[in-house]
């Protein structure tokens, strides 16, 4: 790396790390559920709220905001997968694909 | 026998207008120069929304100044074409940067008073000034509450964040006077309830200011030395460097469209 030294008050990328990670939910206009739309960094939660305002919602996109910290979420393993979410494939009972939808409803 | 309504004149709209666009118009180019320079990407997009937010209330603000000047001067050029004695902002918000402590104690003085000016503006006698500060004074109470969060956060905590945020204070505080000047704008502007009084809002500004300073285990200066002038036109150095960077680039290339 090339670049030039940092000064006094230019923070290295590990200091950065100090703030923990959010993720962040908004409900839309006319959403009835809180969509996950991204994550940020942010000391606690009241800033984390103020930063997913900012990053988020500057167009009007949501009516309310959750944030809830990256290390809360409990993911699925990826290689869970076949057990997890092949089954339903082959159960085609299971998906309502067997109605006749009206040819003026648009869907 | 006729009763006039009381109003503001033409030359009071305009007085009130460039006094108050030139506040945010310097203090949304101050913001803008942390862009690139912030302690975090996200409160680098904080501010530069304060910024834009400022940016948005200076147009609306020197737009309708231009108009009730009546020589045909519109936003741009009430923003680039005048030198800083023509200048009306007050002398806190050309104040430069610092540390981000300092930056904060700055937005925290000057979105207190706006807040609490432009709630009392929008209940006014005069309709523009009126219609402006309704939308401005809901960005104002975010920047307030943004500014808030930050100073009971570096009062309350590490020994250095403390030690900056005091030393943020003391070193803007002789600004703070300026803020309920009764400037004779802002006395005409009052006598037609166009303005609320100074006194009505720096008594609910010392109240809110102390308090949360209390909160935060912050102490009041105990400074009286105050700074004022720049409502006649009279400003620190800052305000000229400022100006040369915000505005060479339109004197360079007059009306030149991107």
């Amino acid at each position: 790396m090339g670049g030039p030294a940092a000064g006094p008050d230019v923070r290295s990328v590990s200091e950065a790390d100090d703030w923990p990670l959010w993720e962040v939910f908004l409900r839309g206009r006319r959403g009835l559920s809180h969509q996950h739309v991204g994550s940020l960094h942010a000391p606690d939660p009241e800033l984390a709220l103020q930063n997913a305002r900012d990053l988020y919602t500057r167009r009007g996109e949501g009516v309310s905001i959750w944030v809830v910290r990256s290390t809360e979420v409990h993911a699925s393993d990826p290689d869970d997968q076949g057990p997890l979410f092949d089954p339903p494939a082959d159960k085609a009972y299971r998906h309502p694909t067997f109605y006749k939808v009206p040819e003026d409803l648009h869907l | 026998m006729t009763v006039e309504a009381a109003e503001l004149s033409a030359v009071g709209i305009h007085e009130v207008a460039l006094a108050l666009g030139d506040d945010c118009l310097v203090l949304s180019h101050r913001l803008a120069e942390w862009t690139a320079h912030a302690p975090e990407l996200e409160e680098e997009v904080a501010l530069a929304n304060l910024a834009l937010d400022l940016l948005g209330q200076a147009r609306s603000l020197l737009t309708l100044a231009g108009e009730t000047e009546g020589r045909g001067r519109d936003e741009d050029q009430l923003a680039y074409w005048r030198d800083d004695r023509e200048f009306r902002n007050l002398l806190l918000v050309e104040q430069p940067n610092g540390d981000f402590a300092v930056t904060m104690t700055r937005q925290l003085f000057f979105s207190t008073y706006q807040e609490l000016l432009y709630a009392r503006m929008a209940a006014g006698t005069e309709p523009r000034l009126a219609a402006i500060a309704a939308k401005g004074v809901m960005e104002a109470r975010y920047h307030l509450e943004h500014s808030r969060l930050w100073v009971q956060r570096l009062g309350g905590g590490t020994e250095e964040s403390h030690r900056r945020m005091q030393r943020a204070l003391e070193l803007l505080w002789p600004y703070t006077h300026e803020l309920f000047e009764a400037s004779p704008p802002w006395v005409r502007a009052a006598d037609v309830g166009a303005l609320p009084p100074p006194t009505a809002i720096e008594e609910p500004w010392r109240h809110s200011i102390e308090a949360l300073l209390a909160a935060s285990q912050l102490e009041i200066p105990d400074f009286r030395a105050w700074q004022s002038g720049g409502r006649q036109g009279r400003h620190s150095e800052h305000l000229g460097h400022l100006l040369a960077e915000m505005q060479h680039l339109h004197r360079s290339h007059p009306n030149a469209t991107w």
